[in-house]
């Protein structure tokens, strides 16, 4: 498997204020992503993600390091030939239809003709914003102008798809849409760059993840590797006892009417928990073991530093 | 092709400014105002309507090219729609000759739509029509074409109320400039002749474009002097045009 995008010890600062203080964004970032995977580039705001994304994209010039789109050096115009790119919060020239926003960008991709015509029809429907084709993107929501930018992101048909916060400003229903488009790209063979604070999504889409944290990646890697499979405690729901009885087995998270939810930690507890539900004739409503989750780690991680 | 694409589209962004309609109309105010004016005259009152519609022209166009120029990139980059269009395959060189094009053709059909406003006016006072005014309005367009270009230069890197202060500071020097070679004349030669020979040359000289005057007052134009302002004003529109491009090729859009 070739690599889609890698990073090379990149460094970028910015000179701000009135009295130019240099600011250390981005401090050796490096990793890379294959070819047909989903990554998901994860960090708390500030971490550096969209100055990683600007970089890759050329819209800022990094200090030091390289950065390679399918082997081809990203300042060459040809490397960004098949990449597409949704910004976060997307800004569009608000006085287009949706129909001419899309007709500009294939006319600057070289896409004419008939061709033209059938992919943005293809895309628009895609989205979902068939029925929004011909309204001012002025009156489009965020989240309409979220799908749009998408549609935008894909007329060239990229090998790798770049999206800052694409579910930001999106509806449950929305998400869910967007994250099955997500996924729909990897099976067509794309490969999506993903960034986002919404762990959810990345943990439920991506192959692999990077963690940023003020400008230095601090853990990347499969995420079945990140994330260890180990059981940390077992949530018990049980109802008709009262909570005194199980104090000596676990912690009392909380009860409402005649429910109690119970943490149990240690393995061998919940048999006794079992067993103890039965001779009170009491129920068990609902038995989940807990694992680690992304959010576990990342929290950690963030705490740590 | 990329060029032609972003030029229609600023070209199209640019036709829904509406400032650029309060100045046409207060242009075309003017240039009506022109033939009362002209009755108020002692002597030869189509002079009035030529020197003040002409110089209606010049000035509404070069507010137009300044307050068009100046907001047109930095538009881009403060409404972020410049992210999309530079992830794309294009250069930066591309999408700012774009730019100056789409701009170049509204201020050409801006300075059509007042010429012929003018040229009517005048046809109703004289009843002829007077080929050589055009060459005075062709020139006075060449001149527009460098204020874009200066006013583009100074929206890739400052705020559109410096760049306009700028690019205004630029139109008052290039007029003003024909001064110094009147004084270069006058100095004797030496250190302080070669500081001021200098200057001339560095600084622009937009009077080159100005063959209002002549019109007026139907004096002879040499077909030399009309190459040699053509030529400075092609080379001094490029000269610009790529200092703009030096700085926009290296700038980070943070």
């Amino acid at each position: 498997m070739g690599k889609a995008l890698e990073l090379e010890k990149v460094y970028k600062s910015y000179k701000l204020g009135f009295i130019p203080k240099k600011k250390q964004v981005l401090k050796g970032v490096s990793f890379y992503v294959n070819e047909g995977e989903i990554f998901g580039y994860l960090g708390p705001n500030g971490a550096g993600k969209t100055t990683t994304i600007k970089c890759i994209l050329n819209l800022i010039f990094p200090d030091a390091g390289r950065i390679t789109i399918f082997g081809e050096d990203s300042l060459k115009p040809k490397a960004r030939q098949r990449v597409g790119f949704l910004p976060e919060n997307p800004y569009f020239y608000d006085y287009l239809t949706g129909r001419e926003f899309l007709a500009f960008y294939a006319d600057l991709l070289g896409i004419h003709g008939r061709v033209k015509e059938e992919k943005i029809r293809y895309l628009l429907k895609l989205v979902g914003m068939e029925r929004a084709a011909d309204l001012q993107l002025r009156k489009y929501s965020r989240g309409m102008l979220q799908r749009i930018g998408l549609a935008q992101a894909l007329l060239n048909d990229p090998v790798l798809v770049v999206l800052d916060e694409p579910m930001g400003g999106l509806d449950p229903i929305g998400r869910k849409e967007f994250r099955d488009i997500i996924v729909n790209l990897k099976k067509e063979g794309k490969t999506v760059f993903l960034s986002s604070h919404i762990l959810q999504d990345i943990e439920m889409i991506c192959d692999r993840v990077a963690i940023i944290l003020a400008g230095e990646i601090i853990n990347q890697g499969y995420l079945g590797d990140l994330i260890s499979e180990k059981v940390l405690y077992t949530e018990i729901t049980i109802a008709g006892i009262p909570a005194a009885e199980f104090n000596h087995l676990g912690e009392s998270v909380s009860t409402s009417g005649d429910r109690v939810l119970l943490k149990v930690y240690e393995e061998r507890n919940i048999d006794q928990v079992i067993n103890l539900v039965q001779q009170k004739k009491g129920k068990i409503v609902s038995l989940v073991p807990r694992t680690e989750t992304l959010e576990d780690i990342f929290v950690n991680m963030v705490k740590n530093q | 092709m990329k060029i032609t694409t972003i030029a229609r589209n600023t070209f199209k962004e640019a036709k829904r400014d509406r400032v650029l309609y309060l100045l046409f109309f207060f242009a075309a105010g003017c240039l009506l105002f022109s033939r009362f004016l002209a009755l108020l005259t002692v002597g030869d009152r189509v002079k009035i309507i030529k020197d003040v519609g002409l110089a209606s022209i010049s000035i509404f166009g070069m507010l137009m090219a300044i307050l068009m120029g100046t907001g047109l990139v930095y538009k881009e980059i403060d409404k972020k729609t410049i992210f999309t269009l530079l992830a794309k395959p294009i250069h930066r060189v591309e999408f700012l000759m774009g730019k100056f094009l789409g701009l170049v053709l509204t201020i050409f059909i801006m300075t059509v739509l007042m010429a012929v406003i003018f040229l009517l006016i005048l046809f109703l006072h004289t009843f002829t029509i007077e080929w050589s005014i055009l060459i005075a309005i062709l020139y006075i367009f060449f001149e527009l074409c460098l204020m874009t270009a200066v006013a583009l230069l100074f929206s890739t890197f400052t705020t559109p109320i410096l760049a306009s202060l700028y690019s205004l500071g630029f139109y008052l020097i290039g007029h003003l400039s024909w001064s110094l070679e009147m004084l270069i004349k006058k100095v004797k030669s030496g250190t302080g002749r070669a500081i001021l020979r200098v200057f001339y040359t560095v600084l622009p000289d937009l009077e080159n474009f100005n063959f209002k005057t002549e019109v007026v007052h139907n004096l002879p134009i040499p077909t030399k002097l009309l190459g040699i302002s053509f030529l400075y004003g092609v080379v001094y529109t490029a000269f610009i045009l790529l200092l703009a491009m030096v700085i926009f090729r290296r700038r980070d859009f943070i």
